[in-house]
């Protein structure tokens, strides 16, 4: 019997010549990757149960980058990045990407790939549930608690129960109107919040092959919203090339067998599906725009590791170019690499900024901002009964914000659509 | 570890997801200071709507206005519960609120790990949902060498999933004491 690409990837991380799903395995961990609302309970952790001799078992393994809660005045928070910053220079952490200065980067997720941190067939942990993000990248990657992470940080291992995996294969060539965002959210609408719990997501198929990396991060991004351990996409030449960019370290690369075991297949057809919305409050709780057209909205969200990454930017600005918003839209770019972008990537001659700003979007620097609601000082922030449509990963109950606020997930250009309209729009109207 | 854990009940439904057990705005206070930390408990399942807490009724507070902890000792959660994000301070809260143990159809892998390495309370499987049967200030017990939930209030019994091999790390508090009982750190 062969093995899936998880499977092999474990099995090396493990030193061993092949591991069984459900079977425990110690791993040895690549990279750990931790931010500003995690790291400082992480960091006292290790220091409480590691004591004196406390040490970092290998300090240019760890990579701290704060992004959640950064544009705020809420004290306790300004505190957390304090805190990053002294572990940092009192440990001398290299990869450490500091708020107000050149270095800062945004968020972790989309910072670890334009970093070359993201490198196929090594294992990465994250405090972070959206760490399965790099798994675009033919890696294993998955989220751990503050105790994980500051067991690692003191062993470089962690133990993992080795998961099954499922396979979901998208054919044919992806029509104008779907992004990637479209198709992971056809998936949870198919298995729900926990059709994966504890299983790896892999992604196959013409259509993801033909996807850019930016896009590929947005389908590994939400295997956690289906309860998946880690999404994961082998590395082909789109891969290589990106990782060539940033790092010039060698690597090897995994491909399932042809004969490995799957928990469940999918086969799809990108063509058959539409524009997709999931409605509050989560993100199975799918629908496809058509039928949920003209729901009156009252905020746009344009941002995070999900929805904030370049790609997102693109398919929002050919929409909204040389036309107006009808409600308040926020645009958060997902990375200051990102940000930088928006100034220099044209649409007919016109910076994607400059779009944005002249269809009357408020643009805010990169950080995870209302993604995850935050203090309430954050740009975008769910208020009282808000209806907001969003490229973020999340809709449950108050995780905008407002317990009272109703989120509905959409694609870019879904999301430009509707702005540009004031209620829910499916975007073959603008295309 | 304890061998029965008893008390009273509150009762939640599918999907509660850490944004339910500890909203995103709170997660900034410190989890080592033995006084601000309190703030998670005094939070704890804060982001749960009114008409969802406490079921079936709905609209019973976790915890009254301006208390750190819960009258209520033990959670019944439907399926996936804890799914959403990484933040080991939904446990901790859980923890901090009072509460012993954790009673669902199932989780999501993230808060299942984080409550047994971090040692912060047992989550039990049920078979089947016991959110329907159980109803929000039942007295229950839970028999942990019997693995068996008993409903004081209606003298019903229910079969707990055995906790498998993460038993021992539970029995030792945690990832760390499970690792130097091991002899992999010191």
């Amino acid at each position: 019997m062969g093995m899936t690409i998880t499977e092999k990837i474990l099995a090396k991380s493990a030193g061993k010549d092949k591991v069984i799903p459900g079977e425990n395995v110690w791993l040895n961990v690549d990279v750990l990757m931790t931010h500003d609302v995690c790291g400082p309970p992480t960091f006292a952790i290790w220091k409480k149960e590691f004591g004196e001799k406390a040490k970092i078992w290998d300090k240019d393994k760890l990579v701290i980058f704060p992004d959640h809660y950064i544009f705020t005045k809420n004290v306790h928070a300004n505190r957390n990045v304090v805190l990053l910053r002294e572990f940092a220079k009192e440990h001398q952490i290299e990869n450490y990407y500091d708020v107000g200065t050149d270095r800062y980067k945004g968020v972790c997720h989309v910072a670890l790939a334009e970093e070359g941190y993201n490198i196929p067939g090594t294992v990465l942990f994250g405090t972070d549930s959206h760490t399965c993000t790099s798994g675009a990248f033919g890696m294993f990657a998955t989220g751990v608690g503050n105790t994980d992470a500051a067991f690692i940080l003191g062993t470089g291992k962690i133990w993992e129960k080795v998961p099954e995996s499922m396979k979901f294969t998208f054919n044919s060539k992806l029509p104008e109107y779907l992004t990637a965002k479209d198709l992971i959210l056809q998936i949870l609408g198919d298995i729900t919040t926990d059709g994966a719990t504890y299983r790896a997501m892999e992604f196959d198929g013409e259509a993801v092959y033909d996807l850019s990396m930016e896009e590929r991060m947005t389908l590994t991004n939400m295997a956690i919203e289906a309860g998946g351990m880690n999404g994961i996409i082998a590395a082909d030449e789109v891969t290589r090339a990106y990782v060539k960019q940033r790092n010039d370290k060698p690597y090897e690369t995994f491909q399932s067998d042809s004969d490995a075991k799957y928990f469940k297949t999918y086969e799809y057809n990108v063509e058959e599906i539409q524009p997709l919305v999931a409605k509050p409050h989560s993100p199975d709780n799918r629908d496809n725009v058509k039928n949920v057209e003209g729901t009156a909205l009252t905020k746009c969200y344009i941002g995070s590791c999900t929805g904030g990454k370049i790609t997102d930017f693109i398919n929002a600005g050919k929409l909204l170019l040389g036309r107006k918003t009808q409600v308040p839209t926020f645009i958060v770019p997902a990375s200051t690499a990102t940000a930088q972008q928006l100034e220099a990537e044209m649409i007919n001659g016109v910076a994607l900024k400059q779009i944005f700003l002249d269809a009357g979007c408020k643009i805010a620097e990169s950080s995870c901002a209302a993604c995850l609601g935050g203090p309430d000082d954050t740009f975008g922030r769910a208020v009282d009964k808000d209806v907001v449509i969003s490229t973020t990963n999340r809709n449950f109950p108050g995780r905008m914000g407002s317990k009272k606020s109703e989120v509905y997930l959409a694609s870019p250009l879904t999301v430009a659509a509707s702005a540009i309209t004031g209620v829910i729009t499916d975007p073959r109207n603008f295309l | 570890m304890e061998k029965i854990i008893k008390g009273k009940a509150f009762v939640l439904g599918d999907n509660i997801d850490t944004d339910q057990i500890i909203p995103a705005e709170h997660l900034v206070y410190s989890l080592s200071d033995p006084d601000e930390s309190k703030k998670y408990g005094q939070f704890a399942l804060s982001g749960v709507p009114a008409a969802k807490s406490g079921l079936p009724e709905g609209h019973i507070p976790f915890i009254e206005v301006n208390n750190f902890e819960s009258k209520f000792d033990i959670i019944i959660g439907g399926g996936n519960f804890g799914c959403g994000s990484s933040r080991e301070h939904a446990p901790f809260a859980l923890q901090k609120a009072g509460i012993k143990a954790v009673v669902a159809e199932s989780y999501a892998r993230i808060f299942y790990r984080n409550s047994i390495d971090g040692g912060f309370l047992i989550p039990y499987e049920s078979f089947g949902k016991l959110s329907d049967k159980i109803k929000t200030f039942d007295q229950v017990e839970i028999d942990l060498e019997k693995n068996i939930l008993k409903n004081l209030s209606t003298d019903i019994k229910y079969n707990l999933k055995p906790l498998g091999n993460v038993l021992p790390i539970i029995e030792q508090g945690g990832i760390f004491e499970y690792a130097r009982k091991a002899g992999m750190i010191v």
